[in-house]
């Protein structure tokens, strides 16, 4: 078998078998299992958490619509209970617990309604939300009885505007699509940022760990450093994709049988297959970028511990590609947008924006990915030069002037 | 049929590491490199292993160059021990036997076989950061062995080791040997080389400036020692003409002569002023050569 397969196969197994990759799978899967069915989640502590509110009513009129308009707008954890006492006596009962809260309802100077509201703490701003609203509301029927208008009449008063955006260009998305689309590229930037983040610094951390244990010299008088180099990477790459699926899994079939209504928000029904494509294409693309970085810097330094300084810089090179992203989401069309799409650093998330959001002539796409190869096909023959000069090198190495050093050590 | 390195000079910008060094290592032997730290030892098995390039000379293994391709012919210990901290014995072996080129199978085998003769058989199970520095430089060495190289390359393979240790691992070298494997190997203990080679070369700052078989060294040398037990008094011989040097010693007294005939002048002179014990000539110690080539060149 060739060399690259045995130090690829040996990198995805080490990883795989490593309790702390188990433990992160299955942390994360929980997680994402959670998130899935949060509906549910919170449906089940919310069951027993119905809040009991006391109502002094002196307009002796208010109370029965209000329980109306509350049944109406389906507020079904609220109930009311009217109360004759004092409001001393309604207070002691508040204190006391038996109720959450009490409300006290009188008319104003213009024999409208008006309320005030007692809790222990009114920090749970929910419940006089709701009961503002359907006062609200009571108050809006009183108040247009009063001048003599229907109830059609009133409605047609609130109904919202028809306001309909419609897209001039062939092959420029609906707003409906639009939405969706922009759900499921938030979901799939989000994941490149994390994936480039974690398996970058894998990498880098891997490498440096080699090179700590001095096993580096033997490993690379037995495997040319470039084989290794790429055989780590794509190692890693596996193990990603491996936790990938395995999370895409279970978030996808728990989407499936919990939250219709949310598969349907991130819109996952409607998206062109070409997202997908060019989804996986940036994934990969702009993964072998930064790994390959990563791989080169962490061949720079001697000690596991000084990765994190070394590698800082291209973190933030990530970080900024994702913030000029969620800025993107909702500006596609800027100029600035259409520019850095063209940067190799940031094309793999803004190019895949763009793609997902917007009708791009092919060309563009073209041209950025053409750039985004020729970037990588350059890092990847100078970093496994300075990967071959760096894992001989010991010593302190903070500073990127170490480069220049391993590339020197390479030479004739 | 060997190892030849010729004319090969190393710079690192403005240093020069290494400075034309011309050696040629044959068939089965085992060579010593004796040298101070930083007399670049290191560097020429860097270059002999290809990690990196020379910047002038060549170096050529039965005729060919040396690269990746001829990787499972070259076992290497290198002087900083590392292996993966992490995981199994085992595991750590088969993964470098691998990448040296041997099937599972045949990898197994061997790692029962070393741990075996090493006597540490219950290791193969265990992670190597268990393990004590001695033993795992043994799993080192089985690393560097395992796939029967033909070419090996130890760089101060016994330091680090106790006594007994440092026999069982001369041991399995010697054997290696004996199977027709090529040795070079490295060290600042001179008694390991004097026992081990045939020949040898002393490094200094990158030159050679001792190179050769280890009798021929020792005779062109021409100086010679005389040890001397005996109970009169023997500080006067310090001044004897033709003696280099002279160290009093509990029993007597240790000299350094320039040529064989001086032992007999002393020999004569004090013969008759006492009891004697015990007058030896012997050859010079590797070490007396090491120290005044060497030494000499740092005054």
């Amino acid at each position: 078998m060739n060399k690259f397969w045995i130090i690829l196969w040996h990198t995805y197994v080490t990883k795989l078998k490593a309790k702390s990759f188990i433990i992160t799978t299955i942390i994360t899967s929980l997680l994402v299992f959670a998130l899935t069915n949060l509906n549910h989640i919170i449906e089940f502590f919310n069951k027993d958490e119905k809040k009991t509110v006391g109502v002094i009513d002196q307009t002796g009129t208010l109370y029965e619509p209000l329980q109306m308009q509350l049944k109406k707008s389906g507020e079904s954890d609220i109930r009311l209970q009217s109360f004759t006492g004092s409001e001393d006596e309604a207070k002691k009962n508040v204190q006391r617990g038996k109720w959450d809260a009490f409300l006290s309802l009188a008319y104003d100077d213009k024999q409208l309604p008006k309320a005030t509201y007692y809790a222990n703490t009114i920090a749970d701003s929910d419940t006089p939300n709701k009961l503002e609203q359907s006062l609200q509301q009571v108050k809006t029927a009183l108040a247009t009885a009063k001048i003599g208008l229907k109830p059609e009449q009133v409605t047609q008063l609130y109904e919202s505007v028809p306001f309909h955006k419609v897209a001039l260009e062939k092959n420029a998305k609906t707003e409906e699509e639009l939405n969706q689309a922009r759900g499921l590229v938030y979901i799939l930037l989000f994941a490149m940022y994390m994936f480039v983040l974690m398996y970058g610094g894998m990498i880098a951390s891997e490498v440096a760990t080699e090179k700590s244990s001095r096993v580096m010299e033997i490993l690379i008088s037995s495997a040319p450093p470039v084989q290794q180099m790429f055989g780590k990477i794509i190692g890693v790459a596996l193990v990603s994709l491996t936790q990938f699926i395995v999370l895409f899994a279970i978030g996808f079939s728990s989407l499936k049988s919990s939250g219709k209504e949310l598969l349907q928000f991130l819109g996952f029904e409607h998206i062109p297959i070409s997202t997908f494509v060019y989804a996986v294409i940036f994934f990969l693309l702009g993964y072998f970028l930064y790994a390959t970085l990563f791989a080169v810097l962490g061949s720079l330094v001697s000690r596991v511990e000084e990765v994190q300084p070394m590698i800082t810089p291209v973190t933030l090179l990530v970080v900024a590609a994702f913030f000029i992203a969620m800025f993107g989401l909702n500006a596609p069309e800027s100029s600035f947008i259409t520019a850095t799409s063209f940067i190799p650093f940031f094309a793999p998330m803004i190019m895949f924006l763009r793609v997902g959001m917007l009708p791009v002539p092919f060309w563009e796409i073209a041209v950025s990915l053409a750039l985004l190869i020729v970037t990588i096909g350059l890092f990847a023959f100078f970093g496994s030069k300075i990967y071959r000069g760096g894992v001989l090198m010991y010593g302190k190495s903070t500073s990127l002037k170490d480069i220049k050093k391993a590339i020197q050590l390479t030479k004739k | 049929m060997s190892l030849r390195l010729e004319h090969v000079t190393k710079r690192f910008g403005d240093v020069t590491a290494v400075n034309d060094v011309t050696l040629s290592i044959p068939e089965g032997e085992m060579f010593g490199f004796l040298g101070a730290n930083g007399a670049g030892k290191t560097t020429t098995f860097r270059m002999i292993l290809g990690l990196l390039d020379p910047t002038e000379g060549t170096i050529t293994w039965n005729g060919h160059e040396i690269n990746y391709a001829k990787s499972h012919l070259i076992g290497y210990l290198p002087e900083e021990r590392g292996l993966y901290p992490k995981l199994k014995v085992k595991e750590q072996l088969i993964y470098l036997g691998r990448l040296r080129g041997l099937n599972k199978e045949a990898i197994l085998k061997e790692i029962e076989y070393w741990l075996e003769r090493f006597k540490v058989p219950e290791y193969a199970e265990k992670r190597v950061e268990e393990l004590s520095k001695g033993n795992q430089q043994k799993i080192q060495f089985i690393a560097a062995v395992l796939h029967k190289p033909k070419l090996l390359i130890l760089d101060e393979p016994f330091s680090g080791l106790d006594p007994v240790n440092v026999e069982l691992l001369k041991e399995a070298v010697i054997d290696l040997k004996n199977n027709g494997t090529t040795i070079v190997f490295s060290s600042h203990r001179m008694e390991h080389v004097e026992e081990l080679c045939e020949h040898l070369c002393i490094m200094h700052r990158g030159k050679p400036v001792v190179h050769g078989a280890l009798k021929e060294i020792k005779r062109s040398f021409g100086k010679k020692n005389i040890i001397i037990h005996a109970d009169i008094p023997l500080d006067e011989l310090k001044d004897f003409p033709g003696v280099v040097k002279a160290k009093t010693t509990a029993e007597g007294i240790h000299l350094q002569i320039e040529s064989e005939d001086v032992s007999q002048h002393i020999l004569a002179h004090i013969v008759n002023k006492g009891f004697i014990r015990k007058f030896a000539l012997e050859e010079p110690s590797l070490n007396d050569i090491f120290i005044e080539k060497v030494g000499a060149a740092y005054e």
